[in-house]
């Protein structure tokens, strides 16, 4: 696994992104679907922030309101606020955020197939963030496209440049959509299951070269994944999500060695390792229930092992548990 | 992509031949004998002989399929049974006239079907994509024709602000040109548009929700550029491949507006022709139209292949 991402523990954390009381729905027909409901995250200068949770948590849908690249209608964002250089991200006019978009905070997404336009080139969509974040005239721009599409260590990279996506296969794909998020060298990467498509060795060099390239930039990393494994490697914290909510948040070693959520544990278990049989791999159990139909108090309530009384009553709070480490639920004490 | 074009224009040569058969066949294939269709049951033996004689009709059908061929490859379609004039002659005189009715019909209903496609798709669910769509399936319903009566009356006859009907080239006249352009076209372009901003703004819809979109929003792209540069060019590849089926219909409307109008084209030399059963002039003017037909197809498959690179590189 890559071992080049820095790891800043023990240095001073200062905020660059700053997530506070952020809830997005979506509008359908169906009804109105609270798929981000009060989330707080953290993102410190030069860190690798993990975001895990099921499928449908609000994990993608978090990261999108940041940037506010999500279709409205059907979404709405309700609430929140997302400071980033002393600016509410909510609030900037739509032409401010195309600044920013792409520039200061970028992102790459899980599927490298259909991500990238079939209809142009690979060097002329590295180019375009040229030219509306520098300016730069067509030419100029594409070859620093073609410089970018080195960076990220594409062989012939001038040829690849001339090439359409479907001429790449995935892995130079989503190396391409490396070049682009990273063109501007912006201080914030959001990877959203950037590797989730692609085969384990390509999966494992595609990581490597964002612990790279972050170490490179300096920037900060918010990677969304399913896989713990990813998350353990080259994280220096975590968030875990569920339902649309936070439930737990700290270091690697808070919520691998200490975690205190019921979910986390849940999640956790359900990860295969080496280090213990194979017959105590748990599912969580219970569905995961339709988020305009969650159930009284919290979230978790009806997939909980440890679920108590109080719990069917009222939502617990997020409270700190420890330095850095939070949590959302009512129990006093880990009972594992 | 140039190889793709090369390869794909080769490919006329076979369907042209294939096509010129076709009509070859058909022609002499029709029932009765075209020339006792032509002099009447009454005519005498003698008549009949002299008749076939001329028309190389005593031939083996392989010798006059081989004259017909030869003289073909040279540009000459035969001589009208009727006039005698050269068919050639006959066609090119009155195609300037066809196309540029199509011409201007296919302009004016472009001119009208993207951008309010573009702009129904943007506008998806509101009330100016509803009053769209609405517009939509009244133009289609309506026979061209019919609208042809209708605006004849209303700007013609009620308004007195266009001609009714005739011709005058816009290439002698250019203003009166247009006043008699303006009907036959409108009424042509009229179902092309709404089959075309139908195709378009379906197109842009589902383009709309790709993934790439979301690439180009969140690298900064500004909306217009998304819109215009991204979206576009992938939505518009089924978009024209509606278009160049349209000219197909296009071509066919004519003939009935040129009726209608009394326009001096194409459409109503088949016509007259069918009419009088003057046979070479309906062959000459079949192979005519379906010619164009197959470049238009074969020009807009190679523009597709721009469009859509994926094509292209089938291998
Ligand atoms: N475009 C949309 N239209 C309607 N509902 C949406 C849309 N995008 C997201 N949602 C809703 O928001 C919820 C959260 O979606 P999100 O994509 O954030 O999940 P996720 O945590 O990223 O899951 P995954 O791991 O599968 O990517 C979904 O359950 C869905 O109901
Ligand atoms: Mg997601």
């Amino acid at each position: 696994m890559p071992d080049n991402f820095e790891n800043i523990s023990g240095k001073i954390r200062t905020p660059i992104l700053e997530v506070r009381d952020l809830s997005v729905s979506f509008h359908l027909l169906e009804g109105v679907i609270p798929a981000v409901a009060g989330v707080d995250m953290v993102l410190n200068q030069g860190e690798v922030l993990g975001v895990v949770g099921e499928s449908g948590c609000g994990k993608s849908v978090t990261a999108k309101s940041v940037l506010r690249i999500i279709p409205c209608p059907p979404g709405s964002i309700d609430s929140g606020t997302a400071m980033f250089e002393d600016r509410n991200l909510l609030e900037l006019t739509e032409a401010e955020m195309e600044g920013v978009r792409g520039n200061k905070i970028s992102m790459i997404f899980q599927e490298p197939m259909t991500s990238l336009n079939p209809a142009f080139t690979v060097g002329d969509q590295i180019a375009e963030v040229f030219r509306f974040h520098r300016g730069m005239k067509k030419r100029e721009a594409f070859e620093r496209a073609v410089e970018e599409l080195r960076r990220v260590e594409i062989p012939d990279p001038a040829k690849r440049a001339r090439s359409y996506p479907h001429q790449l296969s995935g892995g130079m794909r989503q190396r391409a959509m490396i070049a682009i998020a990273l063109a501007c060298r912006p201080r914030i990467l959001i990877a959203d299951e950037p590797t989730t498509a692609l085969d384990v060795t390509i999966q494992a060099q595609i990581l490597n070269l964002m612990g790279q390239l972050q170490t490179d930039i300096g920037m900060s990393i918010i990677l969304i994944t399913h896989n713990l494994g990813v998350v353990a490697s080259i994280a220096d914290r975590v968030v875990i999500m569920y339902a649309g909510r936070v439930v737990e948040e700290g270091t690697i070693d808070d919520i691998f060695a200490c975690h205190h959520h019921p979910y986390t544990h849940g999640l956790l278990r359900s990860v295969p390792r080496l280090d213990r049989p194979s017959e105590d791999l748990q599912e969580i159990k219970g569905i995961v229930p339709k988020l305009n139909d969650l159930p009284r108090g919290c979230a978790f309530s009806n997939r909980c092992d440890y679920v108590m009384e109080q719990c069917r009553q009222r939502e617990p709070v997020f409270k700190p548990i420890g330095s850095g480490h939070k949590s959302r639920c009512w129990l006093e004490n880990r009972p594992w | 992509m140039l190889k793709y074009t090369i390869r794909r224009l080769l490919t006329i040569i076979p369907v042209l031949w294939l096509v010129s058969a076709m009509v070859f066949v058909l022609i002499h294939l029709v029932p009765g004998d075209p020339v006792l269709v032509i002099l009447g049951a009454a005519a005498k033996p003698e008549q009949v002989e002299m008749m076939r004689q001329r028309l190389g009709l005593d031939q083996p059908i392989i010798i006059q399929y081989w004259d017909w061929m030869i003289a073909l490859l040279q540009g000459d379609l035969g001589a009208s049974i009727l006039s005698d004039e050269p068919v050639t002659r006959l066609i090119l005189e009155r195609m300037p006239i066809t196309i540029s009715v199509a011409a201007v019909a296919l302009f004016l209903s472009l001119a009208i079907s993207l951008p309010a496609g573009i702009i129904a798709a943007l506008r998806h669910n509101t009330y100016t994509d509803y009053f769209f769509m609405i517009l939509v399936i009244l133009a289609m319903s309506i026979p061209s024709f019919w609208l042809a009566l209708l605006l004849m009356m209303l700007f013609s006859f009620q308004l007195n602000l266009l001609p009714v009907m005739g011709w005058i080239s816009i290439f002698d006249n250019f203003w009166s040109g247009i006043q008699y352009l303006i009907l036959p076209s409108v009424s042509l372009a009229f179902i092309m548009a709404a089959i075309v901003s139908r195709m378009t703004r379906s197109s842009m819809l589902e383009v709309l929700r790709e993934d790439y979109i979301v690439t180009a929003l969140a690298k900064g792209t500004p909306k217009r550029f998304i819109v215009f540069k991204h979206a576009l060019k992938n939505a518009f590849a089924p978009v024209m491949t509606i278009i160049g089926f349209q000219i197909g219909f296009l071509l066919g409307g004519t003939v009935v507006i040129e009726d209608v109008y009394s326009i001096p084209g194409v459409g109503r030399l088949i016509l007259g022709a069918i009419a009088n059963r003057d046979y070479p002039v309906v062959q000459g003017c079949i192979l005519m139209v379906t010619s164009i037909v197959v470049f238009v197809n074969a020009a807009v498959d190679v523009a597709y292949a721009y469009f859509d690179p994926r094509v292209s590189f089938d291998k």
